[in-house]
């Protein structure tokens, strides 16, 4: 059995226009240990998916349907006691803001005692000792002096590696790491990143990363799952997708990656933008922007515009698309012409 | 910028560098009416010690001394120096004790309204939902009444069922609850708009992620951060409290004269300002004022500081 497990989950918010359905049928699993990547665009689902794993769904949202389970619990029925103990414990947290993370009023000794001392019966002197040697695995230079220090008095990579020391501080299973290093500079993402991945295979802990930085998730996960307008629409190891993507999205995302283009030519995009979520088109969400829609003879594909697609299996990847054969087919045609 | 050490500030360093005491340095309205403010309740709560007579002794009061002058006019006894009320009381030993009244139900009135606002306000801006629009309701219901009906209703009530010398004793307690029970709907909604604003912020999202209780992030983590406004309406429901506690009782509904605060004396003397007696009222009205004034000043003071962004004009 899997250490996570979600299947089919369904996230709504129920607003006054009607009900918006911000995840749909999403399934997939993690094992002890391993890293998954999901990306997508903003308001693709990506957070909405982070937070309905720890039920943290705040209204008018709400689970409509569908199971988390951890090692066997199922968390989405869980009393709040129980998650209690889960959350910041088995599971934690890193988002995205590290400016916003900490509470401006306490110190970081303070958060992180705090932090302990829900989940542990333990001295304040000994949850300062566990908190300090967290601080020194995520290098953080003088870290005795940290402790007493107040966040507007750190710098954005330290805090952010501050929230790392938090998130490792029970020695979870696994941690969620929502776009951690998208407020961060340049420089200090990949030793940020760096480190993520560094603690997180000393100590085995399972990664969720989301973001929408493909080359962070080539180079942190082994698998990852893309999400489009709230459906995962492929997924699979991420070295395969990466090389071979069989979703038309997928295959976008990667050809707008700034190597992708050609010096002095203009970068390729997608075009138009996610539609909302309120006002899905019929079908394949993706068919207004799918390149591939029309056949040769220039006809829509009448099923991307009526049916949802279901997976299809292509290598070890599944893509939610109606076309995958076909589109396989056409690229090996291409290879060959060549 | 002197040495920096690898050891964190002390809280008393970390104070002397603060804005606060940086603006409080500057400020000579501030230093003067603290110190005024600081005068008065150390007079006030030394009153014991301060006072020639003890007013709640009535063996020490001579009643062929009454309506005596203050010392700069002509005909005072020099005993008396503020001179002694309608009953002979000397006026100074009866002000010290009275601003001791005043002070301790102003003090006492804001204590109960902040605990109560504090709590409500925080369940109503974190919890939301029904838990606010009944709170809040609760709130507007209680704002439709003023402090002086309440007072009135209550007054009423308490003396009818357990006498008016059972009132009498308890009435320093009466008037805390009263004056505390009124108010609470500005503290409530204070704080709820500040936790509206700070409930957004990721930390409390993350806090909930930690796996802490519901309770410790509403006072732990989201209350230190609505403390400003919580001290600026503070100094300004103090000397609220105080001026009820004296409109109240020049009502008459407030502290009997045997036992009077400011606001019953200026209520006693009221009747003898016609006859020439004007230092029974104008007095004790004086210290009112000022005591007053001070604390709104003080108040003034602590909301520039606590919001840098409030235009200054």
């Amino acid at each position: 059995m899997a250490l996570l497990e979600v299947s089919q989950l369904d996230v709504r918010f129920a607003l006054r226009q009607g009900e918006v359905k911000a995840i749909r049928d999403v399934s997939f699993t993690l094992e002890r240990g391993e890293r998954l990547g999901i990306v997508g665009e903003s308001g693709a689902g990506k957070s909405v998916a982070a937070f309905s794993l720890l039920n943290l769904i705040s209204k008018p949202g709400f689970i409509a349907g569908g199971s988390v389970r951890f090692e066997g619990q199922t968390l989405n029925t869980m009393s709040e006691r129980g998650l209690r103990k889960i959350r910041g414990n088995r599971i934690s947290m890193i988002f995205q803001d590290p400016m916003m993370t900490l509470n401006p009023v306490l110190s970081i000794g303070e958060q992180m005692v705090e932090c302990l001392k829900a989940h542990r019966r333990i001295s304040s002197r000994d949850a300062r000792a566990i908190a300090l040697d967290k601080l020194r695995q995520v290098q953080i230079p003088s870290p005795e002096k940290r402790l007493d220090q107040y966040p507007h008095e750190l710098s954005g990579g330290m805090r952010q590696r501050i929230i790392i020391a938090i998130a490792l501080l029970l020695d979870p299973d696994i941690i969620i790491a929502d776009e951690p290093t998208t407020a961060l500079d340049v420089t200090i993402q990949a030793e940020i990143m760096a480190l993520l991945l560094d603690l997180c295979e000393q100590h085995n802990v399972g990664l969720i990363l989301i973001t929408h930085d493909l080359g962070v998730v080539s180079q942190v996960t082994q698998r990852m799952l893309v999400m489009y307008a709230g459906r995962v629409i492929e997924q699979g190891p991420t070295r395969e997708i990466i090389n071979d993507p069989q979703h038309p999205y997928t295959q976008g995302l990667i050809n707008a990656l700034p190597q992708m283009a050609t010096p002095g030519e203009k970068l390729n995009q997608i075009r138009g933008s996610m539609p909302s979520l309120s006002n899905l088109p019929s079908g394949c969400a993706f068919h207004p922007r799918c390149d591939f829609i029309r056949r040769t003879d220039g006809q829509v594909r009448p099923a991307c515009i009526e049916q949802v697609p279901g997976f299809v299996q292509a290598g070890n990847c599944q893509a939610a698309c109606h076309m995958v054969a076909e589109l396989q087919e056409d690229r090996r045609l291409k290879e060959e012409s060549q | 910028m002197t040495m920096k050490t690898n050891k964190a500030p002390s809280r008393l360093e970390r104070f002397r560098d603060s804005f606060v005491w940086y603006s409080f340095k500057r400020d000579r309205t501030a230093q003067l009416c603290l110190a005024v403010f600081l005068c008065l309740v150390m007079a006030a709560f030394a009153a014991p010690l301060l006072a020639p007579t003890d007013p709640y002794d009535l063996r020490q009061i001579d009643i062929m001394a009454s309506e005596l002058p203050p010392f700069w006019i002509d005909g005072a006894d020099e005993q008396y120096s503020l001179g002694t009320d309608a009953q002979g009381r000397d006026l100074w030993s009866i002000i010290l004790y009275g601003t001791r009244v005043s002070l301790l139900i102003g003090f006492g009135a804001v204590i109960l309204q902040a605990l109560l606002g504090v709590t409500f306000g925080l369940m109503a801006g974190y919890l939301g939902g029904r838990v606010d629009a009944f709170l809040m309701r609760l709130a507007d219901i209680q704002l439709s009444f003023s402090t002086l009906m309440v007072a009135i209703v209550v007054g009423a009530v308490v003396k009818a069922t357990l006498g008016g010398a059972f009132y009498s004793q308890y009435a320093v307690l009466m008037l805390v609850l009263i004056i505390g029970l009124a108010e609470w709907p500005q503290y409530a909604r204070t704080v709820r708009a500040s936790v509206l604003a700070e409930k957004g912020k990721e930390y409390v999202d993350a806090a909930r992620v930690m796996g802490l209780r519901s309770k410790r992030i509403m006072f732990r983590h989201v209350l230190p951060n609505t403390l400003s406004p919580i001290f600026v309406i503070s100094t300004v429901q103090i000397a609220n409290a105080i001026i009820s506690e004296a409109a109240l009782s020049f009502l008459g509904l407030g502290m009997p004269e045997t036992h009077p605060s400011l606001g019953s004396l200026i209520k006693a003397g009221f009747d003898y300002i016609q006859s020439g007696s004007w230092w029974i009222t104008l007095i004790p009205g004086a210290v009112l004022v000022v005591l007053v004034l001070s604390i709104n000043l003080l108040g003034d003071w602590l909301r520039d500081v606590m919001n840098p962004r409030l235009y200054k004009g």
